[in-house]
């Protein structure tokens, strides 16, 4: 949410935080209710962050205000695949044919999900690495390769976008025995790099967890594009803004 | 006493191989006579040229929320709703609060249902005390007290052992058991069917192997411990199940909801929390199974699993919306236009499985309109075409999926115990104080 804020302070936007255990959700108001109210106050957007998939439709569909989806659930995040999108392109050009491993918890991730979306639509090939456990069902039916060998996955690999492991809520509903054996067989460090395409980049939406699922030497490598992404971020979402509330829109 | 003449309408009654045009006559809440050019100078005479008399339509998968949840729904207004839907008897579900585990709640519905005097309403007992599937409850004495079959439907019980119990315990009174068919561990706070739909969607999927794994478990069960009933069945490899065990003569059967017949999971479209329920939709493939296992005789009955919620139990976030639709006031029109207009089943076949099956496997003495029986009788206007209109619904559920669809084949009427509770043109009429 920070970069949301960034962006809109830099277009001379005004922006409030609304966090939900501060706010009257906490005391049993529904989110229809909460956005109604924003729109009374006079908002002209609301970047919706939220727990369950389809919320900033349910929102969308209640009020006249913009409203920007900045994750929900495990359904989507679309400005981040813009910025990922956009940083590939940044560096390699179109996107037709080339492909992308997306490696993590796939079955919890709003970044996967927005990811696929948008790079299907490039053309790209996608293919995802990740635990049987953590793939959600119907992925090849939707034209994405499901590889569980992350060398075999990397080998002709132009991108990998690595996500965040969320340990915790991943052992303790058993979808990985250990953080050792996810790390052996899905771990992003140099020996597995070492075997990808010299020119293969990294991507991580972050915040990253060093020596977790990307080691360190790679994390501050040549081959990440990390922090480039961080600047794209702000650049994608000061433009998702000035298009849908910036001044040219009255 | 009142005396009805039903004349010139077309009488569909499969219990008798019927299906011609024969008049009805009614007298002392009974079906008295049943033949061509009826005469009756004291009775009060109802023209149904061009319409179709059947016995009276009996849902055996109703929630009514009384006691406890009276905001969704009463045994009143549900009442009302089934009376306007065409349905002379409902069965409701024990999942009150409290839960009808208990003589005194059967009793309570038994006393209120005779207050209002609608249709017959018929208590489903819990099989385990509260649903939690740990103690057997007073199966005996609830039957004693008027209720019809036992469930603790929504709670899947788990144990299997307690599960044997309550068969070999029920059995003991040739009562029915009603098993939801849903392991509660693969469920997992999934709300629509797993797959790739699911999957774009973002939402916590059920796999359809948490149905399918219980309904194999039934089967086993009811082949070693007693008769079980499986409710709104939804996934085709159920119905592959469920056929191969009734080949063998396991002593199992089973129903399915109008929803499943006619939707599939792709109704969920933007996060429509009206195509939300306990089973999920599932796939087209499902939906064709599904209409098979009608016309092949697998699927025995058809019920609505009525479900009413309030407006703000649905317009909520996907994940935290109630499970269920409404379905009295919608579900023979539905089935009339889309499975018997598009000639998918015959009406007979409609009215074995909403009427003759229900009360044959429920041992009610209904489900035909033989002179002697019970006059619990639908009369269906197949001409009649309008969209569903839920503003106008008797339930106080607006949760439904149909809304604007147009349809045919409506309640025209609907009699219950020589009554008439409902017309098309005047409603539903209350017992007159």
């Amino acid at each position: 949410m920070t970069s949301f804020n960034v962006a809109a302070g830099r277009l001379g936007g005004k922006v409030n935080n609304l966090s939900v255990s501060a706010s009257s959700v906490q005391k049993g108001e529904t989110l229809i209710d909460t956005i109604r109210n924003l729109e009374v106050m006079g908002f002209a957007a609301a970047v919706i962050r939220h727990s369950h998939g389809g919320a900033p439709q349910l929102a969308a569909d209640n009020t006249s205000m913009a409203i920007i989806n900045a994750g929900d659930g495990f359904n989507e995040h679309p400005t981040q695949a813009l910025l990922d999108i956009m940083t590939m392109q940044q560096y390699k050009g179109s996107l037709a044919a080339k492909k992308i491993v997306i490696v993590g918890d796939i079955a919890h991730s709003r970044v996967a999900r927005s990811n696929i979306w948008g790079l299907l639509k490039f053309g790209a090939r996608v293919t995802v690495s990740a635990p049987a456990t953590l793939i959600p069902k119907g992925l090849e039916e939707w034209g994405v390769t499901v590889e569980y060998d992350l060398d075999r996955a990397l080998a002709d690999a132009d991108f990998v976008n690595v996500l965040r492991m969320q340990y915790e809520r991943q052992s303790d509903q058993n979808f990985i025995p250990s953080k050792r054996e996810y790390h052996r067989l899905f771990g992003i460090n140099e020996k597995r790099l070492a075997r990808a395409k010299a020119n293969l980049l990294v991507l991580h939406p972050g915040p990253i967890n060093r020596s977790v699922e990307i080691s360190s030497a790679i994390a501050d490598g040549k081959q990440n594009v990390i922090l480039e992404q961080v600047v794209n971020g702000i650049a994608v979402r000061m433009a998702v803004l000035d298009l849908l509330i910036g001044s040219g829109h009255e | 006493m009142s005396k009805l003449l039903l004349k010139n309408g077309i009488v569909v009654d499969p219990a008798q191989g019927l299906e011609s045009r024969l008049d009805v006559l009614v007298e002392n809440e009974k079906i008295s006579a049943l033949q061509a050019g009826l005469r009756a100078e004291d009775a009060e005479v109802w023209d149904l040229q061009g319409k179709y008399v059947t016995p009276g339509l009996i849902d055996m998968h109703v929630h009514l929320r009384e006691p406890g949840q009276e905001e969704k729904e009463t045994i009143k207004t549900g009442s009302k709703a089934a009376a306007a839907g065409g349905f002379t008897s409902i069965a409701c579900m024990a999942n009150t609060d409290p839960v009808a585990d208990d003589v005194s709640i059967i009793k309570h519905i038994k006393e209120v249902a005779a207050r209002n005097g609608l249709v017959h309403v018929l208590p489903i007992g819990a099989c385990t005390l509260g649903l939690q599937g740990e103690h057997l409850t007073q199966i005996g004495e609830m039957q004693r007290f008027g209720a019809v079959a036992f469930s603790d439907d929504g709670q899947t019980i788990g144990n299997a052992l307690v599960l044997r119990r309550v068969l070999e315990y029920a059995g003991m009174f040739g009562a029915t058991v009603i098993a939801h068919c849903e392991d509660r561990t693969l469920v997992n706070g999934g709300s629509m069917n797993e797959g790739l739909l699911s999957t774009r969607l973002g939402l916590p999927g059920i796999p359809r192997a948490a149905e399918t794994a219980m309904v194999a478990r039934d089967i086993e069960m009811a082949r070693n411990f007693g008769r079980i009933h499986l409710a709104h069945i939804s996934a085709r490899e159920s119905l592959e199940l469920i056929r191969q065990a009734k080949q063998q003569k396991a002593p199992v059967t089973c129903e399915t909801a109008p929803h499943y017949l006619l939707l599939t999971e792709e109704a969920v479209g933007e996060y429509n929390t009206n195509a939300k329920m306990n089973p999920p939709l599932r796939t087209e493939a499902d939906r064709q199974a599904l209409l098979a296992a009608l016309q092949d005789g697998t699927i025995d009955i058809i019920a609505t699993d009525h479900a009413p919620h309030t407006l703000d139990n649905k317009r909520v976030e996907f994940n935290l919306a109630a499970f269920g639709i409404v379905g009295l006031e919608t579900a023979l029109p539905l089935l009339y236009t889309h499975l018997v207009k598009t000639r998918k089943i015959p009406l007979t076949r409609l009215i074995e499985l909403m009427s003759v099956n229900p009360a044959k496997i429920f041992a009610l003495d209904k489900g035909t309109l033989r002179p002697g029986s019970c006059a619990d009788i639908t009369v269906i206007d197949p001409e009649l075409t309008k969209p569903v209109d839920k503003t106008k619904f008797y339930s106080k559920g607006r949760n439904t999926p149909f809304d604007g669809w147009p349809l045919c084949g409506w309640p025209d009427m609907t009699i219950v115990g020589g009554q008439v509770r409902y017309t098309q043109k005047a409603g539903v009429l209350v017992k007159k104080p």
